[in-house]
């Protein structure tokens, strides 16, 4: 502030910081909860009855015979090279299977979240704007639902319609060529996009609703149309900006949900993604894949979280105008 | 009591149905089961009849017997979370409350990283460290909870703390912890309560997410979402089996909803007329 750089700039820096400094909180958590609570991390390599000499040999492999201190700095040392260690059971390098598993989520996520967006933005306008005609209050209460339907059940009767009585689509899995064979794989992931869509577009529209219903009873909105301005000129110049910003807030925290609630979806129709390797690594007390999944999920939540603070500081009428404001 | 309060809104007597009905389950289910879990004389995958209402399932147990006990832990998991979350959240939503300056950005900043945080990444964290358990996952469900009630509980505190009737209270020589529990307490109370019941519904989802991908409560004490992963893989000849846990999770969530809407408008009459 007290330096010459624009706002904006410096905005981006604070947060910057704060987005480095919370991972570094967030990596020393997950170190601390997965090394110090539990037992050794080596059991998952030992049978019961393991000799004192095969525990130790397990615990080598592990490196859990090195001091703590010691094992956190081979943990940070191989954050930054995004080497995340060998997994316990496979022996494969959890940094690649991360990668490969990925190709899988992403799309997922991405794909449902832009489609959700997309139908949630005009009917949460309908349902605002409309908010006393018939249908206005059906797509209310059609998004009421869709907040207490859980994913998994929607998932579950979907394959039951689509899959197993019209068998149109197939029921899950991954085709084993991956992208490779483009037209087997959007077939695969078709079920699951409608899924997380038909879930995470009735609660976006509940939000969209809500914004838009504050624009509407806004006093700028009434004064711009009390100068002249068209009811769409009012929106398109004043309404939609201020509309915008509590929306995108939630759009990030809901895009960080589905990232992470991909894991339903992927055990729904057995998708080989991020999720189902963690689900796998808990079962199996594989600790390399157990970390290595936290600690990406948690990086792509923190990015999500700054990317939309930024979009949302670039959007907002207040927020732009105060830029040299802080975090929170 | 006015005449004002005595009229209770429609969704608060709808909610109070679904969830008297869960309620009933849940604690019949204590005493009484139609069979016991360890009964399999049932058919397999026996369809609903007069013995069985909602059939049996694969090892041919009766499925009643199995959803109810699956009432019983959606309550177990709604009231202890909640009870978790309130603890704590009320308790850090004061402190953040009665904060100054940096102090109450950064406990800010600190609870908006939290609420972004998925409950269910939290949840499995949890489960990774201590094991698959209903108690993991309570406990996993409150912690995530409880950012969001201290954030509320913070900006109600913050709202209430300007009013005359504090600063009142304040000159007259009344001490804080007075106040809070005079003054403070009892004018948040009924807003938090309304985020407490929507947040048991949610709860008992959470825990319905995590048991469906076999990280909440073991066997045999199955809750509705291990149910709804059993039945899936027989869906095609039970149908039954995987649709009614499914309803009766949305029945817990609507139903909290309501009584939720309904609680805020008893608080707050004012609001009956701008929705």
């Amino acid at each position: 502030m007290s330096s010459k750089s624009p706002p904006i700039v410096n905005y981006i820096v604070r947060r910057l910081i704060f987005l480095v400094f919370s991972l570094f909180l967030a990596s020393i958590s997950l170190f601390v909860l997965l090394r110090i609570l539990p037992g050794d991390p080596a059991n998952a390599l030992l049978s019961v009855g393991a000799t004192p000499e095969q525990i130790a040999a397990a615990q080598h492999k592990v490196g859990s015979d090195l001091p703590l201190l010691q094992q956190f700095g081979k943990w940070i040392g191989q954050l930054l090279s995004f080497q995340m260690g060998d997994s316990l059971i496979s022996n494969a390098p959890v940094g690649r299977e991360i990668l490969s598993r990925l190709s899988v989520t992403v799309p997922l996520t991405l794909t449902a979240f832009a489609i959700a967006v997309a139908l949630a933005i005009p009917f949460g306008f309908i349902a605002a704007y409309k908010a006393k005609t018939w249908y206005g209050s059906i797509l209310n209460s059609v998004s009421q639902l869709g907040m207490a339907v859980p994913v998994f059940w929607v998932g579950v009767i979907l394959v039951f319609v689509f899959a197993l009585r019209l068998r149109v689509l197939p029921a899950g899995g991954f085709p084993p060529g991956g992208w490779g064979d483009l037209a087997g794989a959007i077939r695969a992931l078709s079920l699951p996009v409608i899924t997380i869509v038909l879930v995470m577009s009735a609660s976006l529209i509940r939000y969209v609703r809500s914004a838009t219903l504050d624009v509407l009873n806004s006093d700028y909105l009434r004064t711009s149309r009390a100068l002249g301005s068209s009811f769409m000129e009012a929106m398109w110049r004043h309404g939609l900006r201020n509309a915008a910003s509590p929306v995108i807030s939630i759009l990030g925290i809901e895009l960080a949900t589905t990232f992470v609630g991909a894991v339903v979806v992927e055990s729904v129709f057995a998708l080989p993604g991020l999720g189902s390797f963690l689900v796998r690594g808990i079962s199996q007390h594989d600790y390399p894949v157990v970390q290595g999944v936290l600690f990406i999920s948690t990086l792509a939540v923190l990015t999500i979280g700054f990317l939309a603070d930024l979009i949302q500081r670039f959007i907002d009428p207040r927020l732009s105008r105060s830029l040299t404001g802080q975090i929170s | 009591m006015t005449q004002q309060t005595r009229r209770y809104p429609l969704p608060l007597l709808v909610g109070l149905v679904l969830i008297s009905i869960i309620f009933i389950m849940a604690v019949l289910s204590i005493f009484w089961l139609p069979y016991q879990l360890g009964d399999t004389s049932g058919s397999r995958l026996g369809a609903p009849s007069l013995h069985h209402w909602f059939g049996t399932d694969k090892l041919g147990r009766d499925l009643l017997s199995r959803i109810m006990i699956g009432a019983r832990i959606a309550f177990e998991v709604g009231l202890l979370s909640v009870a978790i979350g309130a603890f704590l959240g009320v308790l850090l939503g004061l402190g953040a409350g009665f904060a100054q300056r940096w102090m109450d950005e950064s406990f800010s900043a600190l609870l908006d990283i939290l609420i972004a945080f998925p409950t269910l990444l939290l949840a499995m964290l949890i489960v990774a460290t201590r094991g698959a358990s209903l108690t993991s996952a309570i406990v996993a469900i409150g912690l995530g909870m409880s950012a969001i009630i201290a954030r509320l509980t913070r900006l109600l505190v913050k709202r209430v703390l300007t009013q005359d009737y504090i600063t009142a209270s304040r000159a007259s020589g009344t001490s804080w912890p007075r106040v809070i529990v005079v003054h403070i307490l009892p004018n948040i109370w009924p807003t938090l309560i309304v985020i407490f019941a929507l947040q048991f519904g949610l709860a008992g989802l959470t825990e319905a997410s995590l048991s469906y991908l076999g990280l909440g409560s073991p066997p045999p004490n199955a809750s509705w979402g291990s149910l709804l992963q059993e039945a899936q893989a027989t869906v095609l000849t039970a149908p039954i089996a995987a649709i009614v846990p499914g309803l009766l999770l949305i029945a817990l969530v609507i139903g909290m909803n309501m009584i939720a809407d309904g609680l805020r408008e008893v608080a707050d009459p004012t609001m009956r007329r701008s929705r």
